[in-house]
């Protein structure tokens, strides 16, 4: 444990955030855009192992624990939370840049923790910054939406905190390693960590949540929550079958619900949903190429879905609207964020050239080499639709399409350079993945521009492009929203707690009476010894009042002798 | 009010033979290149061409039928 090391890299930003509404606006810059540099420096001091111990209780705390995977993660974590603070700055209230913040700080503290108590710790922080975030487009709807939030992010919490519960009375160890499942303890922590992943059936927090955010805070929200549940899930449960199926149905469940979807942030969240399916399936496949796959796709992901919704967000913060039937056009007057909302499509849909066909492929080439066909031929299509949902829909819905006759310009300096600098990353990432490649968990074997690779990509690209634009007019936009397993609690558990209510209604009034008759009895009483006539309330002769202290104290003297 | 290029129908009928003349140049390219299958069907001509294109049929369809059965106004969950 040696000096600056030992410090948990995800710590400075945490507190350092909360710092923030104590500055003027020029500080608050320097620091927002200057801590997550300063974790981006902390995060790369640390070595591989354990580098800091805290005894407590009867177990061994482990802060700050290292490795490859870490150290990717910390990374990806720092850099979102520069461009987010960069994006936000001056538009976002303080409140949600501190929440941001203290988001990515959490998370850092997340990918450093070596033992879980010191997860859950950071986990939960992160949860409730998260919530902030939501909470602070101040707005009813994210009010309502943040509440939903946080009552599932919490019901997750507590399955994770009951599994480690159970794990440590199991094992007598902290120490957070790969587990199998293969006690009930396990199944509480893969259920906590699926929660925060989006995975089924509680996925639908996401899309709802998630798009109430202001046009800044989303960018935040969109790197951090589902992106950390893939680091633990990387860590905890390589090679876990269940993973690959519940990623399938999170592929497809993005693609069906983003297609149908009419606002342009939910459909980049249902988006999220799909891209962390494929992380998820390439983890439970847990070979090398598949687990650097899910790794490296997080890291491409926090960039382009960023990206996207930098360029949704410039649209919602220049227009004010936020649905694709108010939209169209937009491209006459915002030629920067039309660019970079299509290289951020162009990226999540893995075209040549871009981030995200260095990385996703690798998962699918991992279900090939596995001989897993019936899933490779799911990815396969899956990619497909990642072009069709949000690689044409959302560019095309929102810069294109009909003429909504809106003419916003291009938005402010900072959030264009913001916009600019992911772009790059997305670009140079595709065109020269060497150094990402150098920084994966295990020695990368993989070359992503074969002849053969660009020739089935562009193949399959393209040919969905063409599908997209025949369909069309099966596409055009509704004002509508899509049911999720949410209706389970928002529309049927509401529906069943009104009608036990009224049913009970006439019980509950009796009750309600009884109890102010009650009520209203002893504040009687009460008012007829205190009230001002009360006699408790006269005022009272000294004399008397040194008579009551003289017997007081001839008791007091009885007592001590006897 | 001048029409912008992009958005002329003269351009956009070029865009579509660009497009469709890119489609076919992707497939062309499938004679000269060794394809790696890992199953038989992926062996298949041009398969990413025609798999891509029929499962985004399929998506776009299946899609329709859900939306069907779970589509309701946006206000929905307002009434609440």
């Amino acid at each position: 444990m040696t000096g600056i090391s030992a410090i948990p890299p995800g710590l400075p930003l945490l507190l350092g955030a909360l710092l923030l509404p104590l500055f003027g606006p020029r500080v608050r810059a320097i620091l927002a855009l200057g801590l997550p540099l300063l974790t981006l420096a902390l995060a790369w001091q640390v070595a591989d192992g354990v580098i800091l111990r805290i005894p407590f209780l009867d177990y061994e705390l482990e802060p700050v624990a290292g490795d490859r995977l870490s150290r990717l993660f910390g990374t990806i974590f720092a850099i979102a939370a520069f461009a987010g603070a960069l994006f936000a700055l001056n538009r976002a209230r303080v409140i949600e840049l501190v929440a941001g913040l203290a988001c990515a700080g959490s998370a850092i503290g997340v990918t450093f923790a070596g033992d879980l108590i010191t997860l859950v710790v950071f986990w939960e922080a992160l949860a409730l910054a998260s919530t902030l975030v939501v909470w602070s487009a101040m707005t009813d709807q994210s009010y309502h939406a943040s509440m939903r939030y946080i009552l599932i992010h919490l019901l997750g919490g507590v399955l994770l905190m009951t599994g480690i519960i159970g794990h440590v009375a199991d094992t007598g160890s902290v120490t957070f390693t790969t587990m199998a499942l293969d006690s009930p303890a396990h199944w509480l922590i893969l259920a906590g960590f699926l929660v925060n992943a989006g995975a089924p059936p509680l996925s639908a927090w996401l899309p709802d949540a998630y798009p109430e955010a202001s046009p800044t805070g989303m960018v935040f929200l969109s790197a951090f929550t589902t992106k950390t549940a893939v680091y633990v899930l990387l860590r905890g449960f390589p090679g876990t079958e269940i993973l690959i199926y519940l990623g399938l149905y999170m592929i497809f469940y993005g693609i069906v619900y983003a297609l149908l979807e009419n606002d342009m942030r939910r459909i980049l969240a249902y988006s999220i949903v799909n891209q962390v399916g494929f992380m998820v399936c390439g983890i439970g496949i847990g070979t090398e190429l598949s687990m650097n796959g899910a790794a490296s796709h997080a890291f491409t992901h926090i960039i382009y879905k960023a990206l996207l919704l930098m360029s949704a967000g410039s649209v919602l913060y220049m227009t004010g609207k936020r649905k694709c039937t108010d939209l169209g056009g937009l491209f006459h007057s915002m030629p920067l964020t039309t660019t970079c909302g299509i290289i951020g499509a162009l990226s999540i849909s893995a075209f040549p050239l871009t981030s995200g066909f260095i990385s996703k492929s690798m998962i699918s080439q991992a279900a090939g080499g596995e001989h897993l066909a019936l899933i490779w031929f799911l990815l396969t299509a899956g990619s497909a639709g990642v072009f069709l949902h949000a690689g044409v829909k959302f560019p095309w819905f929102v810069f294109f399409q009909k003429d909504s006759g809106l003419r916003p310009p291009d938005p402010p300096l900072n959030m264009r350079l913001a916009m600019i600098f992911f772009a790059f990353l997305c670009l140079a990432i595709g065109i020269w993945p060497a150094p990402l490649y150098a920084i994966l968990p295990f020695p990368v074997d993989y070359v992503p521009y074969t002849r053969a690779h660009v020739v089935e990509m562009l193949q399959l690209l393209l040919f969905s492009g063409l599908a997209f634009f025949i369909m069309l007019p099966y596409m055009k936009r509704t004002p509508t929203i899509t049911l999720d397993w949410d209706w389970f609690y928002r529309g049927l558990g509401l529906r069943v707690v009104r009608s036990v209510l009224s049913m009970s209604s006439p019980l509950h009034v009796r009750m309600r009476i009884g109890f102010l008759r009650r009520l209203g009895t002893f504040f009687g009483t009460l008012f007829l010894y205190h009230g001002p006539q009360g006699i408790l309330a006269r005022t009272w002769a000294t004399g008397s009042m040194v008579l009551w202290v003289v017997i007081l104290l001839g008791l007091y003297l009885l007592a001590y002798y006897y | 009010m001048k029409q912008h290029w992009l958005v002329r129908p003269g351009t956009i009928r070029l865009l579509w033979a660009v497009f469709l003349s890119v489609l076919a140049l992707t497939v062309l390219a499938s004679l000269i290149t060794d394809v790696h299958a890992w199953f038989w069907l992926d062996g298949t001509f041009a398969f990413n061409a025609w798999y891509g294109f029929a499962t985004c049929i399929g998506m776009v369809v299946f899609a329709k039928l859900i939306g069907r059965l779970l589509h309701r106004k946006d206000t929905y969950y307002d009434r609440n």
